[in-house]
């Protein structure tokens, strides 16, 4: 592990907010920290960033000159413009010149924003303001990369357009550590750490985490909800058997990392 | 309708600053306008010097409080208790006659002592009594002319909103932007973010402070005659207080809503309070005690004196040591709650 959290607990008053959380960030490559409202997320990106102080735990990150940061909310200044806005970024990470503007241009033109350079980041839809505050992340080319829910509130072409980005710097060899609520990202990333209000349900790589799930998994339609442990998927319903037999009727297919996130959420809550 | 009052109370018994700010005011009011806002005169500190002093002292009654008897003192010892702000009277004896001196910066002392010179001069003719020839000067303001008084008090006011009220707001914007979170990730040292933010309205305040001067100057010819370093060193000093006040303003407000009320909430005292309108020494003790603390109160003797007085430094070291004082205390407050916002933090992110 090269940076990351090792076994840090976090506590806002008597709320515990993270429990002896690892989550490990290895040299390059994308690790995604999934898990619902309240689970943790951002506390556990925030820890990492230096915003919060652990209670107990290392946390281990690079110096903030090497480390790009977008919060879960905001990221860039409504009152300034898109260009401003990296300007400003540079300047406070000592980067100047044409490099620095080849860059930043280069930037905005894989998000599609090169157009929108000179307006306002308040005159931005939530998905341009995102995919601007992600550019003004990456502009001084960080060595960690710490995303809280970079493509939530964004149409799902610039969700593309964003995981390719990220994707890109991940394969550069800089450290992605991202959060986010939505399961098929987590999938292609990798290596994953699911949280439940506070704590590591599952970690490891999409594959690894889908190997450890146990039983069996069908499928079915219809109004009523089958088994306890069943949960809407489309328009029909996915079931999980812990103990490898599916009832009657249900569909029996293989599972993909979302039903292993399910289950593992199943599993953490009958704790 | 009645929803919408419904809802309104609800949101207004969590709003407790709102609550606070609306029983607060108008008590802090009732008091301002109850014992503090008094314009009549009562006591008027005055030094008695030259040969007859001891003779003329001892016949002097209210609303004169003999502060000094200078048997040895001439015309320039009276001028300078007055410079100095020692004394608002100078009666200065001698074989032919006497002649008073009242410092024109107090306007409404001035025009207490005026009126009771006068009513004095009306009895002794009345009662048929010989007197020496009385000759009265008003001295640094000798029309009291209002506008002469007011305006270094004001380049004091612009100086509090500039720099309290908008600076609370600008550093609070990005507290409510979610933009702080950035700033504390970023390469910046907290001294960093603290100086960048505050220099725009630093130098906006001296810009609008030069423009209040030379309106004042020019329109209304209210006269500069002092040292120019010792008013710019006062108007550092308070600018150190009022941009100090600003930042701990910004971080103890969660949003730009709660920072005005605060700010107003500290602008208020110092406007009724300070000796800008109504003159200190006019208050009840109860409430002068406030004035004392307030930073406005100082910067007004500091403007007055060098604008209208030319009053040396080494008369202005107490409220220069004080503004100083009051700004190390401020600004070393607001710096460090500025730094534990961006330090890491064991509270629930808001």
């Amino acid at each position: 592990m090269r940076w990351g959290l090792e076994g840090v607990s976090v506590h806002f008053g008597r709320k515990v907010a993270l429990d002896e959380v690892t989550v490990p960030v290895d040299a390059s490559g994308i690790t995604v920290v999934i898990g619902g409202d309240g689970a943790g997320k951002s506390t556990v990106l925030r820890t990492l960033v230096g915003l919060v102080r652990p209670d107990s735990g290392v946390v281990s990150r690079p110096p903030k000159r090497a480390t790009g940061y977008l919060p879960a909310t905001a990221g860039l200044y409504a009152d300034l413009t898109v260009d401003e806005n990296c300007k400003f970024s540079a300047s406070a990470y000592g980067l100047r010149g044409a490099d620095c503007e080849r860059r930043k241009n280069e930037l905005l033109e894989q998000v599609g924003l090169n157009a929108a350079s000179d307006r306002l980041g308040g005159q931005l839809s939530g998905g341009m303001q995102r995919k601007a505050a992600v550019v003004i992340a990456l502009l001084h080319s960080p060595e960690l990369l710490v995303l809280d829910e970079p493509t939530t509130g964004v149409d799902p072409v610039s969700r593309s357009e964003l995981w390719r980005l990220i994707s890109g710097v991940a394969a550069q060899g800089t450290s992605v550590v991202l959060a986010t609520t939505y399961v098929n990202e987590a999938a292609r990333a990798n290596s994953a750490v699911l949280l439940e209000a506070g704590k590591v349900l599952a970690a490891g790589s999409p594959e690894a985490i889908l190997r450890s799930v146990t039983g069996a998994f069908g499928s079915a339609v219809g109004g009523s909800r089958p088994t306890p442990q069943s949960w809407r998927r489309g328009a029909g319903w996915r079931i999980w058997a812990p103990s490898g037999v599916l009832p009657e009727g249900v569909t029996p297919l293989q599972p993909d990392f979302e039903d292993a996130v399910v289950v593992a959420e199943l599993v953490g809550e009958a704790r | 309708m009645w929803a919408m009052v419904a809802k309104e109370f609800r949101q207004l018994r969590r709003d407790h600053r709102t609550l606070a700010m609306m029983i607060a005011l108008p008590i802090l009011l009732l008091v301002v306008f109850g014992y503090a806002a008094n314009f009549d005169v009562h006591n008027i500190p005055t030094v008695v010097v030259g040969p007859g002093a001891r003779a003329s002292a001892s016949l002097l009654r209210a609303p004169f409080h003999v502060v000094e008897v200078d048997r040895a003192g001439n015309q320039s010892t009276a001028e300078a208790c007055l410079r100095d702000g020692k004394a608002v009277v100078g009666l200065v004896t001698g074989d032919h006659g006497i002649t008073v001196f009242i410092d024109g910066t107090q306007l409404f002392s001035a025009q207490t002592a005026e009126s009771a010179l006068a009513k004095a001069r009306v009895s002794e003719e009345a009662a048929g009594l010989a007197s020496l020839p009385v000759r009265v000067r008003v001295l640094f303001n000798p029309r009291l002319t209002t506008s002469w008084i007011m305006v270094p008090g004001l380049a004091g006011l612009i100086l509090v909103f500039v720099g309290t009220l908008i600076t609370s707001l600008g550093v609070v914007r990005e507290r409510q932007a979610g933009t702080l979170e950035q700033l504390a990730v970023m390469p910046f040292r907290a001294w960093d973010v603290i100086a960048g933010k505050i220099a725009p309205y630093l130098i906006v305040a001296l810009i609008d402070l030069i423009v209040i001067l030379l309106i004042g100057m020019g329109i209304f010819h209210v006269p500069f005659r002092g040292n120019i370093a010792v008013f710019a060193l006062g108007a550092a000093l308070f600018l150190l207080v009022t941009l100090g006040l600003g930042v701990l303003i910004s971080t103890v407000s969660q949003n730009q809503g709660q920072a005005i009320q605060l700010a107003i909430m500290s602008l208020l005292p110092q406007v009724l309070l300070s000796g800008f309108i109504f003159p200190v020494s006019s208050m009840a003790a109860g409430v002068r005690w406030i004035s004392y603390v307030l930073p406005l109160t100082y910067f007004v003797e500091i403007s007055r004196g060098v604008m209208l007085k030319a009053t040396p430094i080494s008369s202005l070291w107490g409220p220069i040591g004080l503004l100083a004082l009051l700004g190390a205390a401020v600004f070393g407050l607001a710096i460090a709650r500025f730094r534990r916002d961006l330090a890491p933090s064991t509270r629930v992110p808001q």
